[in-house]
C-alpha cells in the first residue's frame, strides 16, 4: 500500500472533497432554506448588517402552504408522478423486448437496427419539438397526458434497449436451452426464464427511465397549455412567476417539493440507479 | 358440438401464433415493432418534419408555402442567431472542458478508502437527478441582483466590496451558465469515470509506484490511457446534450440579457414557439444537426475501432 503523512491526505484527500461537497450540495441547501423562510428575513438585501442568510431565524411553513392551497402544484405532482410511470413501463415493455431480439435472435439487419436504435438516443428533443407539436396536434394528443407518455419513451426506449440488451447477453443461453428442451416456447422462455432473471437490469433501467421522465422540460413546455395538465418543471416556471415578480419562497417552496419524490426513489435504489448511469454509455 | 368446435378453432390458431413466434425472424420481428413504432412515429417522422418545414414559410395557422433555403440564409445572417451559435460553442467547450477536468478529479477522490464513502457517493450525483429546470431557480435565486447569497458571502469576507454582476452582465451571465451547467453535469462524469477506475487493477499502480513514479506519472501513464475509451463515451454524451441544451439557459437568464446568452436551442424556441414562425425555428434547430452529426460519427468510428484493436 501506499503510505501517506496526515497533512498530506489533508490536503489532497479532505480538503478537495470538502469543496466538492459544498460546491453540489449547497444549491439543495439553499433551496430548502430558502423555501421555509418568513418574506422579511428572504428579502433582506445582502449588504444590510444584521442579514444572516446561511439560516432562516423564524422559519414558516407560509410558502408551502400557499403553494399547496393556491396553486394547482398537487396537480402537477400528481400528473408528473403518472407519466413518469406510464412512459417508464412503456418504454420497459419496447426496451426489454427489443434488448432480447437483439441480443438473443439472429436476423437480417440485427445490427443495422441496432446502431439505429442507437443513434435515436443521441437525437436531442430540442431538434424535433417544433414540428413534434404539430404531430402531437395533428393526432389530438395535445394538452394530454397521453402527448408526453407517448413522446418521452422516445428518450428512454434507446438506453433501455441498450442496457437490458448488455444485461442479456451475459445470461448464459443453457437457461434457455434447458427450458426449450422442457418444452417452453421461445416466446415463454424469455417470458419466465430470462425476464426474471435480468430484474436487477430491469430495475437499473426502469429508475433511471423514471429520473430523466421526471426531469423532461421542453416537450411538457410546449405540448402542455392548461395549468391542470402540467408537469412540476413547467408549472413552477410558467405559473409560479407572475408578471415578471418572482415569489421566491413559494418557488423554493415548489423546487424542493417537485425535487423530494424523484430523490426519494433515486435514495432507495441508487445502486441500481448507478448501474443503469454507467451502463446506459457503454453501448 | 359447437362449444368445442369453437375451442379447436382457439387453439389452432393459438397454435399457430406461437408456431409462428417460433421461427426466430418472425419473433425478432413481433418483439421489435413497438419499439420502433414509437421511434419511427416521434423520432423519424418529425426529424424528416423538421426538414420540410425549414423549406417552408409555415407559421402557425399557415402552411406557408416553399422557400428553398430563406430560413438558412436569413439564419446566417442574423446577428442574435450568430451569437446564439458562438454561445453554444463556448458553453459547451468549457462546460464540457470543466466537467472532464473536475469530474475526473472527483472520481479519483471517490476511488478511496473513506468513511461515509456510499452516502458521499450517493449524495453527489444529487445534481444530476434533480430535474434541472428546478435546481437552475435555486442557482438563478443564489445569483440574484439584490439578494444573492454569493455576493453576501464574498462581501462579509471582505473580498469584494461592490456587488458582482452574476446574470445581469452577459459575459458574466454566460460564464455562470457554464458553472451551472458543470455542477450539473459533473457527477456524471464523476461517477461514470468512477465506474472505469474500479475496473483498474491496483497492482498496475503499485507497480508503478515501485519504479518510482509519483502520483501525477502513475496518473498520466497508468490511468489516463485505461480510462480513455470511457472518457471517450461520457464526452460525446456530455457533448450532444449540453450542445442541445435548453432547459438550463431558459430559467437561468432566458437567453438575456440582451440576449447574450442565447443557445441554438432557446433561440429557435423563441422564434419556433414565442413568435409561431415554426419554419424558420425548425431551420435554426437544424443548425444543431451537422455538429451533432460529426460526434456521433466519430463517436461510432472510434467504437469500432477500439473494438477491433
Amino acid at each position: 500500500m501506499l503510505i501517506e503523512r496526515k497533512w498530506k491526505k489533508w490536503v489532497y484527500f479532505y480538503l478537495p472533497m470538502a469543496v466538492f461537497i459544498v460546491f453540489t450540495l449547497f444549491p439543495f441547501y439553499w433551496m430548502a432554506v430558502t423555501a421555509f423562510r418568513p418574506d422579511p428575513e428572504l428579502y433582506a438585501t445582502w449588504r444590510q448588517p444584521n442579514a444572516a442568510p446561511l439560516w432562516t431565524l423564524h422559519p414558516t411553513l407560509e410558502h408551502v402552504k400557499g403553494l399547496l392551497q393556491t396553486t394547482a402544484f398537487p396537480t402537477w405532482l400528481w400528473n408528473t408522478m403518472l407519466i413518469a410511470i406510464v412512459s417508464t413501463i412503456i418504454s420497459l415493455i419496447c426496451g426489454m423486448f427489443a434488448g432480447y431480439a437483439l441480443a438473443r435472435l439472429r436476423f437480417r439487419g440485427s445490427e443495422f437496427l441496432g446502431t439505429a436504435i442507437f443513434i435515436t438516443y443521441l437525437v436531442p428533443q430540442t431538434l424535433l419539438f417544433i414540428p413534434l407539436a404539430d404531430i402531437i396536434r395533428d393526432m389530438q394528443l395535445g394538452n394530454t397526458p397521453w402527448a408526453l407518455m407517448l413522446t418521452y419513451p422516445t428518450i428512454l426506449i434507446p438506453f433501455c434497449t441498450w442496457l437490458l440488451m448488455g444485461y442479456f447477453k451475459t445470461i448464459p443461453k443453457e437457461l434457455e436451452e434447458c427450458a426449450r428442451i422442457d418444452g417452453a416456447t421461445r416466446f415463454g422462455a424469455m417470458v419466465r426464464i430470462i425476464f426474471p432473471v435480468a430484474i436487477p437490469g430491469i430495475l437499473s433501467a426502469g429508475i433511471f427511465a423514471f429520473t430523466l421522465s421526471w426531469n423532461e422540460f421542453i416537450y411538457a413546455l410546449v405540448f402542455m397549455a392548461s395549468a391542470d395538465q402540467k408537469t412540476v418543471p413547467v408549472g413552477v416556471v410558467s405559473e409560479l412567476i407572475r408578471g415578471d415578480i418572482f415569489f421566491w419562497g413559494q418557488l423554493m417552496a415548489g423546487a424542493l417539493l417537485g425535487s423530494v419524490p424523484v430523490a426519494l426513489v433515486y435514495s432507495f435504489f441508487v445502486e441500481y440507479y448507478v448501474t443503469g448511469l454507467t451502463g446506459s454509455v457503454k453501448g | 358440438m359447437n362449444e368445442t368446435l369453437v375451442v379447436n378453432g382457439r387453439r389452432q390458431r393459438v397454435s399457430r401464433l406461437t408456431r409462428l413466434l417460433e421461427s426466430e425472424k418472425a419473433l425478432a420481428g413481433a418483439l421489435l415493432a413497438p419499439g420502433v413504432a414509437i421511434l419511427v412515429i416521434f423520432i423519424a417522422y418529425p426529424f424528416v418534419m423538421a426538414l420540410w418545414f425549414s423549406l417552408t414559410s409555415i407559421r402557425v395557422g399557415d402552411q406557408g408555402q416553399f422557400v428553398g433555403l430563406a430560413n438558412f440564409t436569413k439564419a446566417i445572417n442574423d446577428t442574435i442567431f450568430q451569437q446564439a451559435f458562438k454561445n453554444t460553442v463556448f458553453y459547451t467547450f468549457w462546460a464540457t472542458i470543466f466537467k472532464l477536468a473536475l469530474g475526473m478529479w472527483l472520481a479519483l477522490l471517490l476511488n478511496r478508502h473513506f468513511r461515509f464513502k456510499r452516502i458521499v457517493r450517493a449524495s453527489m450525483l444529487l445534481p444530476f437527478i434533480i430535474p434541472t429546470v428546478l435546481s437552475a431557480f435555486a442557482w438563478r435565486w443564489m445569483f440574484d441582483p439584490t439578494f444573492s447569497v454569493m455576493n453576501w458571502g464574498l462581501y462579509h469576507a471582505g473580498m469584494i466590496t461592490d456587488r458582482l454582476p452574476f446574470l445581469s452582465d452577459g459575459d458574466w451571465a454566460m460564464w455562470c451558465a457554464v458553472a451551472v451547467n458543470t455542477w450539473r453535469g459533473m457527477p456524471f462524469f464523476a461517477i461514470t469515470l468512477l465506474a472505469g477506475l474500479q475496473t483498474i487493477s491496483p497492482d498496475l499502480h503499485e507497480a508503478a509506484a515501485l519504479d518510482g513514479a509519483n502520483a501525477w506519472n502513475r496518473f498520466w501513464h497508468v490511468t489516463w490511457p485505461l480510462l480513455l475509451p470511457v472518457t471517450l463515451v461520457v464526452v460525446v454524451f456530455s457533448v450532444i446534450q449540453t450542445f442541445s441544451d435548453f432547459q438550463l439557459i431558459y430559467v437561468l437568464t432566458g437567453g438575456g440579457p440582451a440576449n447574450s446568452t442565447h443557445l441554438i436551442a432557446t433561440y429557435a424556441y423563441q422564434i419556433g414557439v414565442g413568435s409561431g414562425l415554426l419554419g424558420e425555428g425548425a431551420a435554426l434547430s437544424l443548425f444543431m444537426f451537422p455538429v451533432l452529426f460529426a460526434v456521433v460519427w466519430v463517436q461510432l468510428r472510434s467504437l469500432r475501432r477500439m473494438e477491433n484493436a
